[in-house]
C-alpha cells in the first residue's frame, strides 16, 4: 500500500474491532508499531498523560503483557474468560496526509464486556493515529475516551 | 427483629483471638452498626487540604455512609459539614468539587449558609415570626461533624462530638504520614488530579486486610507480575538494558515469601500498622536525577538519608485508609453496604520535587489500582469470591491465626515477621473497641 485511501483507513478500524471481538490478539498485536501507545484517560478532555492518573497508559511491552496474561493458566480473573463486543460507527477520517505519512481517525463506538452473569456496556470515542510501515497501516497511538471515564467501574478486563 | 441487636456482648462475641465470625463481612445489620458506632467513634480520613486550596473551595465525600462537605472557610480553616440542608434534608452540594463563593445556598428553598455552616438567610423569614424557629435545630445551620483535625495537610474527622482525641487515636502511627510529607523538599504535598474510582462487590474490611496481607501477591498476581518478568527475560535486548519504570513497579509483586517475612510488620494500638519495616517492594526503585541533591539541600544529608531510607510499604490507618509513603499514594475504602465498597486511589505531588517522581506515582496507580489494571483484576476476583463463599454454611468463622501468640496484646507497638496476620487481629481488636464503645449491654 503506497497511499491508503479513506476506505483503507475505515476498513482498518473495522478489522481491528473484529479481531478484538474474535479474541485474535496475536493478529491484533501485529497492528501496532513497536513504539505504540494505548491510552485511556481518566478525566474528560484530559491533556496530561504522565503527571495525573489515567485508566490506562501503556507501551507495546505492557500491551503484549496483557495479551500473554489472558492466556495464563493462573489468571484467576479470566476463569472463566471475558468476551467482548464492539458496535462501531463509521469512522471519521480526520487527517489523511500521504506526504507526511500521517493518518488520524475518530470512531464512536459502544463496547460490551461479559463474564459469568455480568454484562457491562460502555460508550466511547477512539482516536487512532496510524502510520505506514513497510506499506502496511500500523497503530502509533490509540486514545480511548470513555463517555463516563470518571464513573466507578468494576473490572474492565479486555481492550477497548 | 435484627440478628445483631445494638448489644455490646453480642458484637464482641463476633471476634475471637484467632478468628472472626463471617457476619462481620456479610451481615447488613452489622454493617449498619459499623456506620452508627465504628465510623462515628473513630477518626476517619476526609480529604487533603490541597483539594480545597482557596476560600470557598469545597469537595463532597462520605464519612462511612454519611454525606459530608469539606470546605475552606473565609478564616482559611477547613470545615467538615454534614451535606444536608437543616430545613428539608436536601443535599446542599452534588458536584464532587467546586467553589461556592462566600456561602452555600440550598437549591430547594434557598436557605443559605456561611461556609462554616452557620445559617445566613431564609427567604420570607417573617413567615417564621412567632413560630419558635429560634428553638429548632434547623436554625443552627448545616451541622458540623464532631471534631476536625488537619494533620500536615491530611484532614481527619470524628463524627461523634465526644470521644478519643486525635493524638490518642493515632499516636506514633503518624510517623508514616510524616515520612510521606517529609519526602517533599518543601515538606508539603499536593493532590495530583482526581482519584481512580473502582467499585468492589465485597465488604470494605477485606480490602483493608489485604493491605497487610503479604502471603497473596506471589499467588494472586503471578498472572501479571510473573508474566511480566517472563516476557522481559525472553526479550532480545542489549546487555545491561535498564529495566523500564513499569517493570520496576510490577516485578517486586513476585518477591518470595522470604522477602516478605524479612520485611517485617509493625503494629500500633487502635488498629494501625504497616508492612515494610526493614525494606519493601518499593526499596529498589531507580534514583530520580537531582532529587537526592534537593533533599540534602532542604534537610541536610543525614536527615535526607534517614527520610529516604524508610521504605514502608502499606500503612493502614484504621478504619479505612492505606497510605504508601515511597509512592505518595492514599487509598480510601468507602463502605457502601455490607457487600459493596468504593475504592478511591489518590496520588500526591511532592512539592518542589522532580516531575519524574510523580510520573512513577501516576504509573503505579494505574498499573496496580485502576479498574483497568491487570493487578487489581485478580485482587477483586479474590474479594468477590470470598464475599460469595462466606455465605456457605459449611463454616461460620474466618481464620486470622497466622503467627498468633497466645495472650497477644495490642496496647503496645510491636514488630513481627512480615507474614504475620497480627495486623489483621489488631484491626479486629480496634473494631470491637470502637464498635462497642458507645453501646449498652442488652437489657435482660
Amino acid at each position: 500500500m503506497s497511499a491508503p485511501s479513506k476506505d483503507d483507513l475505515i476498513d482498518f478500524i473495522y478489522e481491528e474491532a473484529r479481531m478484538l471481538d474474535d479474541g485474535r490478539f496475536d493478529e491484533w498485536l501485529d497492528l501496532w508499531t513497536p513504539h505504540g501507545i494505548y491510552w485511556m484517560p481518566l478525566e474528560y478532555d484530559q491533556q496530561d498523560e504522565n503527571l495525573v492518573t489515567s485508566l490506562l497508559h501503556e507501551d507495546f511491552f505492557m500491551i503484549k503483557l496483557r495479551v500473554e496474561r489472558f492466556k495464563g493458566e493462573r489468571t484467576f480473573s479470566q476463569k472463566p474468560k471475558t468476551r467482548c463486543h464492539h458496535v462501531i460507527q463509521r469512522p471519521f477520517v480526520d487527517r489523511l496526509d500521504v506526504d507526511a505519512g500521517e493518518f488520524v481517525t475518530h470512531t464512536a463506538f459502544h463496547y460490551v464486556e461479559t463474564r459469568l452473569d455480568d454484562q457491562t456496556l460502555l460508550a466511547a470515542n477512539a482516536r487512532h493515529d496510524l502510520v505506514l510501515v513497510d506499506g502496511k497501516l500500523k497503530i502509533k497511538r490509540k486514545r480511548v475516551d470513555l463517555l463516563n471515564s470518571d464513573a466507578a467501574f468494576g473490572n474492565i478486563q479486555m481492550f477497548l | 427483629m435484627s440478628r445483631h441487636a445494638n448489644d455490646r456482648s453480642a458484637i464482641a462475641a463476633l471476634v475471637r483471638p484467632t478468628e472472626v465470625h463471617r457476619d462481620i463481612y456479610i451481615d447488613e445489620d452489622v454493617f449498619q452498626l459499623e456506620m452508627k458506632h465504628l465510623f462515628a467513634n473513630c477518626w476517619v480520613f476526609v480529604g487533603h487540604d490541597s483539594q480545597t486550596p482557596n476560600k470557598g473551595d469545597y469537595f463532597t465525600t462520605e464519612i462511612g455512609t454519611q454525606p459530608v462537605i469539606m470546605v475552606r472557610h473565609s478564616d482559611d480553616e477547613i470545615y467538615v459539614l454534614h451535606n444536608r440542608c437543616p430545613h428539608k434534608g436536601t443535599k446542599i452540594a452534588i458536584d464532587r468539587a467546586g467553589n461556592t463563593g462566600k456561602f452555600f445556598r440550598c437549591p430547594y428553598h434557598a436557605w443559605s449558609f456561611k461556609t462554616n455552616g452557620c445559617l445566613l438567610a431564609i427567604p420570607l423569614r417573617k413567615g417564621y415570626k412567632d413560630t419558635g424557629l429560634e428553638e429548632s435545630e434547623s436554625v443552627k445551620g448545616m451541622a458540623p461533624v464532631g471534631a476536625v483535625k488537619n494533620y500536615r495537610g491530611f484532614v481527619f474527622a470524628r463524627l461523634a462530638p465526644e470521644g478519643v482525641s486525635f493524638e490518642d487515636f493515632f499516636g506514633s502511627s503518624l510517623s508514616s504520614i510524616d515520612n510521606m510529607v517529609d519526602r517533599s523538599p518543601a515538606g508539603r504535598l499536593e493532590v495530583a488530579g482526581p482519584p481512580l474510582r473502582y467499585m468492589h462487590r465485597c465488604n470494605w474490611k477485606m480490602l483493608v486486610e489485604n493491605q497487610t496481607d503479604t502471603c497473596h501477591p506471589m499467588v494472586a498476581h503471578e498472572s501479571s507480575a510473573g508474566t511480566a518478568i517472563k516476557l522481559w527475560e525472553e526479550m532480545e535486548k542489549p546487555e545491561g538494558t535498564k529495566k523500564p519504570m513499569a517493570m520496576e513497579v510490577i516485578a517486586p509483586f513476585m518477591s518470595s515469601y522470604e522477602f516478605f517475612e524479612n520485611m517485617g510488620i509493625r503494629t500500633w494500638p487502635n488498629g494501625h500498622g504497616h508492612t515494610g519495616v526493614h525494606h519493601s517492594i518499593h526499596s529498589d526503585y531507580s534514583a530520580i536525577p537531582g532529587y537526592f541533591e534537593q533533599m540534602c539541600e532542604a534537610y541536610g544529608e543525614d536527615r535526607a538519608r534517614e527520610i529516604l531510607g524508610e521504605n514502608r510499604h502499606n500503612t493502614v490507618y484504621f478504619p479505612n485508609i492505606m497510605i504508601k509513603g515511597p509512592i505518595q499514594q492514599l487509598r480510601l475504602f468507602k463502605p457502601i453496604s455490607a457487600n459493596k465498597t468504593l475504592v478511591e486511589s489518590y496520588i500526591y505531588r511532592l512539592v518542589d520535587a522532580p516531575d519524574m517522581l510523580l510520573q512513577r506515582t501516576a504509573m503505579y496507580n494505574r498499573l496496580i489500582n485502576a479498574p483497568t489494571s491487570m493487578v487489581g483484576h485478580d485482587d477483586l476476583e479474590m474479594y468477590e469470591r470470598a464475599q460469595e463463599g462466606l455465605h456457605s454454611d459449611g463454616l461460620e468463622w474466618v481464620n486470622v491465626q497466622r503467627l498468633y501468640q497466645p495472650g497477644e496484646s495490642f496496647e503496645q507497638e510491636a514488630i513481627e515477621n512480615g507474614t504475620t496476620e497480627r495486623q489483621m487481629r489488631n484491626q479486629f481488636d480496634a473494631w470491637t473497641k470502637y464498635m462497642t464503645m458507645t453501646m449498652d449491654e442488652a437489657a435482660r
